[in-house]
């Protein structure tokens, strides 16, 4: 399942139901009501208030536990432990790698950093969308763990504007198929 | 409560506070089309329909981004200037010394981008501004940041002007908040729900203002004195905490255009209510703390705050969509209402700030972000809530101002016409946008791939229809203004609201 794909799908039904109930009130604008109706009306429109309310509401605490209950950013003051790790350092206008090779099927860790301004250290995968990020900023350290799934050729690319060489700060790193596969 | 009439003698223009208006909005729509035309060059140059170098597009992209922002605040608060006058007293010297404050930050702000090749973007994040590599000079950001400093000093001492005509009628700015009602008691029916809105963004801009006087402080003295070195979080922290509130203060001053405006146009009240007050109590303090959404991927900062961020940002859509935008098509809804152009653009710009911001809250999620942030889904979101909701809500006023020249709504065929190619050019450009972040297109970036100049060449196709849509609004309510106000005061009733549409 990919992730943009997930998003995508997500923000267009939502997009789509806002439409929806905006063309319900419009095709019903023109039309005059009476005390009778506007007073029926107005509680009908009370009570599926208080429906949205109670969805939203419902979705917004699942929502928050299913996605916060595993914290997606690793502890930074931790040792994390990862079986590969890159050191990454990004400056006007060069990546610093080292390795420049990690194995598919266990666990990178990245510490990103930068040498001058504020980069964004993003992993394209061969396929040419985003599997993961984070910021370089001067003076601190961020973790970063990716499993990579599949081997190939990635890019990574800055993503965070960083002046005139920002669109062509890019490097590649390569992931291998680990032993035996 | 707001008024059922159509043109109520207290919001009529004349003498030096008509030539005030005029000058905001003038100025305001003309820099609009200057913007989006910016705009429209930088969409076609990623969608290699024309050529650009890239020191010129990014000093583009930091002109667009920055001019962008400031005209929606100016067009803004004269939409807060014009309601709230009403209720308090708001002294004219305050509104045209932002003006004039406003004017001359702008000049800083061109003449460091177009004379000294500032390229560092609106945001200026630290240390970019000192770190030009030829393109810029650090002279060109102090300048930049001395344009912003003026702007921001123009919008405190209006906002100081309103604070205290408010407090002088209400006591303190939480009676004006309401928040004595938010547990209990009789609300007064006729607290105007302009006053609430603004005491919220005088209280929450003025915040953000200060921090980014303290951050563009910060980065002066840095300029200046290069051995006094600033901590790069912090300084991100305060850019952002800013710069959200700034562009958020813009939303919550147009949208009182819809609270005053809209029920002179369906003729049905629009009442004042608990749920109300409890939206713009809770919106008061979101506003405040949402901006960590914005450092979502810089993983140095406290856990606490990016659970907050997130948290934040999705309970952010209880108010919009619960209160405000619900709120307007409860009124809508079996009104009557006549079609006519400011009916017609208050209704959009409630629809795009709704629909807008699905996909901001979306971004606002930690695993969306990981892959979103630094998209050019960014940019289609905030262009979603911008261009189809606070530009409309400002334009809804400016029309309607226009129709009180005449004593009419303004409903010509050219309006007709320029309204659906604004609707449509405007979906089109932000699905432009969207759809470039599904397939990870980088925003703010010159080059782009010839892989991702799809989503940039539909972008552009709608970018042109809103540059002409907005052209003529612009025309249209330049010409608007500057004809005599009619003879008569126009005190149209409930009754032939409808008629006159």
């Amino acid at each position: 399942m990919i992730l943009q794909n997930v998003v995508w799908t997500i923000a267009l039904v939502g997009m789509g139901l806002v439409a929806l109930g905006f063309i319900h009130v419009i095709i019903q604008a023109g039309k005059p009501a009476d005390q009778d109706a506007t007073r029926k009306s107005t509680r009908t429109a009370h009570a599926l208030q208080a429906w949205l309310f109670v969805v939203l509401f419902v979705g917004f605490v699942a929502g928050s536990w299913a996605t916060l209950r595993h914290f997606p950013i690793p502890p930074q003051h931790d040792t994390l432990d990862a079986q590969q790790v890159v050191d990454v350092v990004g400056r006007q206008w060069s990546w610093q790698m080292t390795p420049t090779t990690v194995k598919a099927g266990s666990v990178v860790e990245f510490r990103v950093t930068s040498d001058d301004v504020n980069h964004g250290f993003a992993l394209y995968a061969p396929d040419g969308l985003i599997v993961t990020q984070s910021q370089a900023m001067p003076g601190y350290t961020n973790k970063l763990l990716h499993t990579f799934k599949e081997p190939g050729t990635y890019t990574v690319q800055c993503l965070e504007y960083c002046g005139l060489g920002h669109a062509p700060m890019k490097t590649t790193l390569q992931v291998v198929a680990a032993k035996g596969e | 409560m707001a008024s059922l009439t159509m043109y109520p003698d207290d919001e009529r223009l004349a003498g030096g506070v008509r030539a005030a208006f005029n000058l905001y909005i003038i100025t305001a729509v003309a820099l609009f089309v200057l913007m989006m035309l910016i705009g429209l060059i930088m969409r076609m140059s990623q969608a290699k329909w024309l050529s650009m170098p890239p020191d010129l597009f990014y000093k583009l992209l930091s002109m667009h981004g920055a001019g962008m922002v400031g005209t929606l605040s100016l067009a803004t608060t004269a939409v807060m200037w014009y309601f709230l006058r009403k209720y308090v007293r708001l002294h004219l010297w305050a509104f045209v010394a932002n003006f004039v404050l406003f004017l001359l930050g702008a000049l800083c702000i061109i003449a460091s981008i177009f004379v000294g090749g500032y390229g560092a973007l609106w945001t200026f994040l630290y240390p970019l501004p000192v770190h030009g590599v030829g393109m810029w000079t650090a002279d060109s950001s102090a300048l930049f940041m001395l344009g912003y400093l003026l702007i921001g000093v123009g919008s405190l001492i209006f906002y100081l002007d309103a604070a205290a005509g408010i407090i002088k009628v209400h006591g303190n700015l939480g009676r004006a908040l309401g928040l004595q009602w938010l547990f209990g008691g009789k609300i007064d029916p006729d607290h105007p729900k302009a006053v609430v809105a603004s005491t919220m963004v005088i209280i929450t801009n003025s915040l953000g203002i200060l921090a980014g006087a303290v951050v563009l402080v910060m980065s002066l003295i840095n300029i200046f004195y290069p051995q006094v070195v600033l901590n790069a979080l912090v300084a991100k922290n305060l850019i952002y905490w800013f710069g959200h509130m700034y562009i958020n203060a813009t939303i919550y001053m147009g949208v009182i255009a819809i609270y005053e405006l809209l029920p002179r146009y369906t003729g049905k009240p629009y009442p004042i209510s608990r749920p109300f007050l409890w939206s713009w109590a809770v919106s008061t303090v979101f506003v405040v703390v949402v901006f960590p959404h914005h450092l979502l991927m810089d993983f140095a900062q406290p856990r606490w705050l990016a659970i907050m961020g997130q948290i934040v940002s999705w309970g952010a859509g209880f108010p919009v969509f619960l209160v405000t935008a619900y709120g307007a098509l409860t009124n809508i809804y079996r009104s009557n209402i006549r079609w006519t152009m400011p009916s017609r653009l208050m209704i959009l710009s409630m629809f795009g700030w709704a629909a807008g911001i699905v996909p901001a809250i979306l971004d606002g999620t930690i695993r969306i972000n990981s892959a979103m942030h630094n998209t050019q889904w960014v940019p289609g979101h905030f262009h979603f809530y911008i261009l189809l909701g606070v530009l409309a809500m400002a334009l809804s006023l400016m029309f309607h101002v226009i129709g009180s020249r005449a004593n009419a709504p303004p409903n010509s065929g050219a309006d007709k016409m320029g309204f659906p190619v604004f609707l449509i050019g405007g979906l089109i450009f932000v699905f432009g946008f969207l759809d470039g972040g599904r397939v990870s297109v980088p925003r703010r970036m010159a080059e782009h791939l010839q892989a991702w100049t799809f989503t940039d060449k539909i972008g552009s196709i709608g970018a042109i229809l809103v540059v002409l849509a907005m052209l003529y609004f612009a025309i249209r309510i330049t010409v608007g203004l500057l004809k005599p106000p009619s003879p008569s005061p126009g005190v149209v009733g409930v009754g032939t609201t409808n008629a006159a549409g």
